[in-house]
């Protein structure tokens, strides 16, 4: 069966994919299936995305037809189940680091992969951390920063998680620019991603 | 820097032009003959890698930001606002690490400026990030979706009367401002003067003058700094001028890189124009800036063309074209464009190793690009380096940075035309790892 919505989206055209939603809602296609339909063709995205076929700005336009689609359709939305969440993700780019385009582009992806994600945002305090782990419960924490100016806050923020006896509950990952294996082990956390796919493929392993 | 008969000469002939003004600088008194050795010495290692020679011994020139600060334990913040504590932080680290370049003052900016000009580009320590943390940029769309064609017209307009004032708090007046080019004839000079008159706008240009006196004061102090650590010393500066590729203007801090993103797919066809109208400004900027400090090396750091950022097509389109326009012009000018390579450049490689750029006038510093695979497409012809990890730097030890310069040394420099540096800035690091890095370099980086 050819999904015009799904090559609307993969191939980029953003009118074409806008206008499509809008087609197939008139004609009375459910909500929840065109919302499908996207979800589908971002895990296609998502895997060109990852063998290296497309790269940041497919990502960004992708997310951007998403947003415009989920505007039309949501209001028609009856059922308000939006399909079970497969794991919850607490994120944020740690203190003193402002830079959000790369947690962005992670809790995008690790949204449309079906993960419930808490985005704390930029420059967020250890503290802070520790607050949503409590209340919202993750399996998986993702520390963001930029530069060498992150270590520390990440390390410091692994650290409040340890002294909270929140340590053994939650995964950490961190990613950014200058991160890798060894900041990894110098922050005391789990895995290090070098890109959003990464980050999606190490939450759904902590989640299975 | 230049002669009568400056536009007679040869790109090679000018590039050699500023090399000897460089070795040899008017009106400077270094301390003691020995220290005038030691800064020539390290002006012809400069010389020689960029010339894809073997220089005496490998130069080491690591990118240093704010990491002189936390080693001289003076905060980010004070650095920003104390140009006493500038200098002292910075002399004690030129003294104790003994780099090949230096680290210049003015690059740290003054705190005090961008509070009269209530610059919101940017946060800087103290201002929006924490007093030990270097400045950031706020990225946003300063510059509008639908404004390319006001871009386009009149680029200098378009900062006046629109760019600046939304960056610049205290200059969200000018845009009652109108065009300098209105300035026609007498009758109708009244549309242009008259808007000089209101009171916002009054302040704004008040607020102006009151940051140019501060930089005053300010650039006196700096440029003090790195006089001593060039006459005691014998430490040139690395980098003379500066300017962006054409993507990165308008993708860093126009645009944003989201927006930027986007574009290509929207409005193609206009950011290439923009793109196009800004490749002479950006060439006059690395000559002009070059120019002030008598010092060929023009540094432009890219930043949204790496890896992951677009496909090798969208690099052959929209960044690369503008940006070898840009590394050209400064070429011709006897200039050294000295490309700070963020991030990776892996499936760059074949399209910047472009043959239109002549062998021996560039220097292109790397950071998580395979450097074997940069010297095989390198060798013979253009100077690179950088590429030990900050992380390394910050978390490891000494042996292991030791093993990795070794390593580094071993697979890529041995035919000359190496700059040793860090892959990124410098901002915090172990002060034995950074020792390990120069003392090491230096004494493994001896050609024989």
């Amino acid at each position: 069966m050819s999904k015009p919505l799904i090559d609307a989206i993969t191939d980029m055209r953003e009118e074409d994919a806008v206008q499509l939603a809008q087609e197939l809602l008139d004609q009375g296609t459910a909500p929840l299936d065109i919302l499908e339909q996207c979800r589908e063709a971002m895990a296609v995205v998502g895997q060109r995305f990852e063998a290296g076929d497309c790269f940041v700005p497919e990502l960004i336009l992708a997310g951007e037809i998403l947003r415009q689609v989920s505007d039309i359709v949501k209001p028609k939305l009856t059922a308000t189940a939006t399909g079970k969440k497969v794991g919850r993700v607490v994120i944020g780019t740690v203190e003193g680091d402002i830079h959000d385009i790369g947690k962005d582009i992670v809790t995008f992806m690790l949204d449309v992969n079906g993960f419930e994600v808490r985005d704390l945002g930029v420059d967020v305090p250890a503290s802070k951390f520790v607050e949503a782990v409590k209340q919202f419960q993750p399996q998986v924490v993702g520390l963001s920063g930029f530069l060498t100016l992150a270590y520390d806050p990440m390390k410091n923020t692994v650290q409040a998680l340890k002294d909270a006896g929140l340590r053994g509950k939650v995964k950490i990952m961190i990613g950014g620019g200058q991160m890798d294996d060894q900041i990894r082990q110098y922050t005391g956390a789990d895995a290090y991603g070098k890109d959003a796919m990464a980050a999606v493929a190490l939450a759904k392993s902590w989640v299975k | 820097m230049t002669t009568d008969n400056w536009q007679k000469l040869t790109p090679s002939e000018k590039f050699e032009a500023h090399f000897k003004e460089l070795i040899s600088p008017q009106g400077v008194q270094f301390a003691r003959p020995e220290v005038e050795r030691a800064y020539q010495e390290r002006v012809r290692m400069i010389k020689d890698v960029v010339q894809v020679k073997k220089p005496s011994r490998v130069p080491v020139c690591p990118t240093i930001g704010f990491y002189p600060f936390a080693y001289a334990g003076v905060t980010a913040q004070e650095a920003m606002y104390d140009t006493d504590k500038l200098g002292m932080a910075l002399k004690k680290f030129h003294a104790d690490f003994l780099p090949d370049s230096l680290s210049s003052a003015p690059i740290y900016g003054s705190g005090q400026i961008f509070e009269i000009l209530d610059y919101k580009l940017y946060r800087w320590p103290g201002h929006g990030v924490p007093p030990t943390t270097p400045y950031q940029c706020v990225e946003a769309e300063y510059m509008h979706a639908d404004e390319y064609d006001l871009f386009i017209n009149d680029p200098s307009g378009y900062f006046a009367r629109f760019y600046l004032p939304r960056v610049f708090g205290a200059l969200g007046a000018w845009q009652m401002t109108a065009p300098l080019t209105d300035i026609l004839e007498l009758p109708f000079f009244g549309p242009y003067i008259v808007p000089i008159g209101i009171p916002p706008v009054q302040q704004a240009y008040q607020k102006l003058l009151e940051a140019g006196r501060a930089a005053m004061e300010w650039i006196q102090a700096a440029g003090a700094i790195d006089g001593w650590s060039l006459t005691t010393l014998g430490l040139p500066v690395l980098l003379g001028g500066f300017t962006k590729a054409p993507f990165d203007t308008l993708g860093d801090t126009l645009r944003g890189t989201r927006a930027i993103m986007l574009d290509k797919f929207r409005q193609p066809k206009k950011l290439l124009a923009a793109m196009d109208k800004l490749v002479p400004l950006a060439i006059d900027m690395g000559v002009r800036t070059a120019g002030l400090g008598h010092h060929p090396i023009v540094f432009i750091p890219l930043h949204k063309g790496a890896d992951g950022f677009m496909s090798n097509e969208d690099f052959k389109t929209f960044y690369w074209p503008t940006l070898k326009a840009v590394v050209l012009g400064l070429i011709n000018e006897g200039l050294v464009p000295y490309l700070f390579v963020e991030g990776g450049y892996n499936q760059r490689l074949d399209i910047i190793t472009d043959p239109d750029i002549p062998t021996g006038t560039t220097i292109w510093i790397f950071d998580q690009t395979d450097m074997k695979e940069v010297k095989k497409r390198f060798a013979g012809w253009s100077c690179f380096g950088g590429n030990v990890p900050v992380s390394t730097l910050k978390a490891g030890t000494p042996e292991d940075v030791k093993t990795y310069v070794k390593r580094l040394i071993d697979d890529v420099a041995q035919d000359g035309g190496f700059i040793l540096s860090t892959g990124a800035v410098l901002d915090d690091a172990q002060p034995e790892n950074l020792h390990a890095l120069i003392d090491f370099g230096k004494e493994y980086g001896v050609y024989r």
